[in-house]
């Protein structure tokens, strides 16, 4: 009965951090919001809230929102895989409140203008080490919480993977406080994209991991987890997360081997774009049986997303492709179809599956939820091509031998920036309605926890 | 299936290819800094991360969208150019209120990067085999 009771309280624990993480969410949509109405409004707000304090509350509160939302995602599956309670309730309290402690600081700390850091990371370096603390205390609570290391399933390896290099890349992502690595502008930059590249690919790892996790859950089919093809796929993902970095860098005089080796890499990415070409049809035929399950609806979207953002991925990181799409817009629509479109459908997935069960026992929530469903996605797509479209204007402006002055470049895109504003808001509506819908019926009881046990 | 040790096997090669490769780059920078350190440049970089001018303005295409990209403001526009934008703002840019000695030290830092390369897509050329390279 204690261990019943010490499950049902880690497992509310974790659960605390998906709360969390929906109101980083909303807090981080409204700060977009925000942002992308001063594309169109130049200087709106500028005394109190100007661009550069606006973006990075944007950028920080989604980032965390990621974050924190695996994080909790991990945490309770982890419990369900293994039946047990986590190694330390203590470590997990702690993990939650550095972490909430953090960020409430490094929020409030951009609204004053204060910041020390660099792109992404913008927040005082002080404020790092209660990040990285609560990250070493989640790295021993999933490493000491499985019984055993032996013919563990590929999403498990996948969390430990992304627990660990995330620690690493963040880490990595500070060498510019030692003046040996700053005091070169390029030696800076290689470094800071090599830790930024890879550290995307952690928290890929803890997503995606819980992802085939769900899958096998929903379908009731455990052999995927531990197939051939499932650890080949984990192992080429990680090759990626390791090398690919340097398709960020391509216009950077850095080193050509750093380059060619990323790009080189970045191309076995084409095994995963033909093998879902290739499974299409099965995947099709799954999603029907599957299709009136809520998180499984949100897998298959994600799916979709993971094509299309794929596809862009490739070409970009093709040299001669990504001379044109560097620095526009394009990037931002890649950026914006794996942060929402693979990472954030995703992780509703799991929030739908740990906190949602309700939902699907009242029509009316159900017709909420497949409204929002069908405006996340119309609303993106429209936001994703509208990026793509503002990217391909700015990427003939940068190629044009007599191009005209910035501003007069800017003020052409305005008509995009103004879609992409109107679709940001269907995109904030929809999600906006999972939200509430989860914070309404997404209340964990101790009791039916108690009940899987019994 | 594939066996424990096998994985295990795969993982390690993997892992200690990624930290050869990692320190590898750490040992031998890209580029080799010179031994005297530009301070006033050094100082302007952490008032650029300060003011988070990344937000806005790019170096080498990297960073915000809503200014253009500064990797060559320097040689393109001088250094009176650079300071007035710094001294009034614009119709989206704030008014940072600099000290004469901060403006200068940005604009050492932006002078750098200036010489450190070139941002223009226009001046690569593209290889047989897609890659790109400085014409």
């Amino acid at each position: 009965m204690t261990d019943l009771l010490s499950t049902a309280k880690t497992r509310s624990g974790s659960a605390a951090f998906l709360r969390m993480a929906l109101v980083l969410l909303a807090a981080g949509m409204i700060f977009g919001l925000l942002g992308a109405f001063q594309y169109i409004q130049a200087g709106f707000l500028k005394e109190y809230l100007s661009f550069e304090r606006v973006r990075p509350l944007h950028v920080s509160s989604v980032v965390f929102w990621i974050i924190m939302a695996a994080c909790g995602s991990v945490l309770y599956y982890l419990q369900e895989f293994t039946g047990k309670s986590l190694y330390s309730g203590i470590l997990l309290r702690l993990q939650y409140f550095l972490f909430s402690f953090s960020i409430i600081a490094i929020l409030i700390s951009y609204v004053f203008g204060i910041f020390r850091g660099r792109e992404y990371w913008e927040f005082h370096p002080a404020l790092a080490i209660p990040v990285a603390t609560a990250w070493i205390l989640f790295l021993i609570n999933v490493f000491k919480s499985l019984p055993s290391f032996r013919n563990l399933p590929v999403y498990v390896w996948m969390w430990l993977t992304g627990v660990s290099f995330f620690l690493f890349t963040f880490l990595e992502s500070y060498l510019w406080l030692i003046p040996y690595f700053r005091q070169n502008i390029i030696n800076d930059m290689t470094i800071q994209w090599k830790s930024y590249g890879s550290m995307v690919g952690s928290w890929n790892m803890l997503v995606y991991g819980c992802s085939i996790y769900l899958l096998d859950k929903i379908s009731g089919n455990k052999e995927y987890g531990v197939s051939k093809t499932g650890f080949a796929i984990y192992f080429l993902g990680l090759f990626n997360l390791m090398f690919n970095w340097g398709h960020h860098i391509y216009t950077l005089p850095t080193a050509n081997y750093i380059k060619y080796i990323s790009y080189i890499v970045s191309m076995t990415e084409l095994i995963l774009l033909f093998r879902m070409i290739w499974q299409w049809r099965a995947s099709l035929d799954t999603a029907r049986k599957h299709f009136y399950r809520l998180p499984y609806r949100l897998l298959i979207a994600a799916d979709v997303w993971v094509l299309l953002t794929l596809m862009l991925s490739i070409a970009m990181s093709i040299p001669a492709i990504n001379i044109y799409t560097h620095g526009t817009h394009v990037t931002v629509g890649h950026t914006m179809g794996a942060t929402i479109g693979i990472n954030s459908f995703l992780l509703f997935a799991f929030l739908f599956d740990i906190l949602g069960k309700k939902i699907a026992e009242s029509p009316v929530a159900l017709r909420w939820f497949s409204l929002a469903y069908w405006s996340a996605n119309i609303s993106l797509f429209v936001f994703w091509i509208t990026l793509i479209g503002a990217g391909v204007q700015k990427a003939v402006w940068q190629m044009s031998l007599q191009s005209s002055a910035f501003s007069t470049m800017m003020a052409g895109l305005r008509p995009y920036f103004i879609v992409f504003f109107i679709s940001g808001l269907g995109i904030f509506a929809a999600l906006l309605i999972w939200i509430v819908l989860l914070f309404k019926h997404g209340k964990i009881r101790r009791e039916a926890i108690e009940g899987q046990f019994r | 299936m594939i066996s424990d040790k096998q994985k295990v096997i795969a993982a390690a090669l993997l892992v200690t290819a990624f930290l050869s490769y990692t320190f590898f780059i750490y040992r031998h920078l890209p580029v080799q800094a010179e031994a005297t350190v530009n301070l006033a440049s050094g100082k302007g970089k952490l008032l650029w991360q300060r003011n988070n001018c990344n937000s806005c303005h790019q170096i080498y295409g990297l960073g915000g969208y809503l200014g253009p990209d500064l990797t060559n403001v320097y040689s393109k526009r001088g250094s009176d150019y650079i300071k007035s934008f710094l001294t009034t703002g614009t119709v989206t840019m704030p008014q940072f209120h600099l000290t004469q000695q901060e403006m200068e030290d940005i604009i050492a830092f932006l002078k750098d990067v200036d010489a450190s390369g070139t941002a223009d897509p226009k001046s690569f050329k593209i290889n047989y085999d897609g890659f790109i390279e400085h014409r």
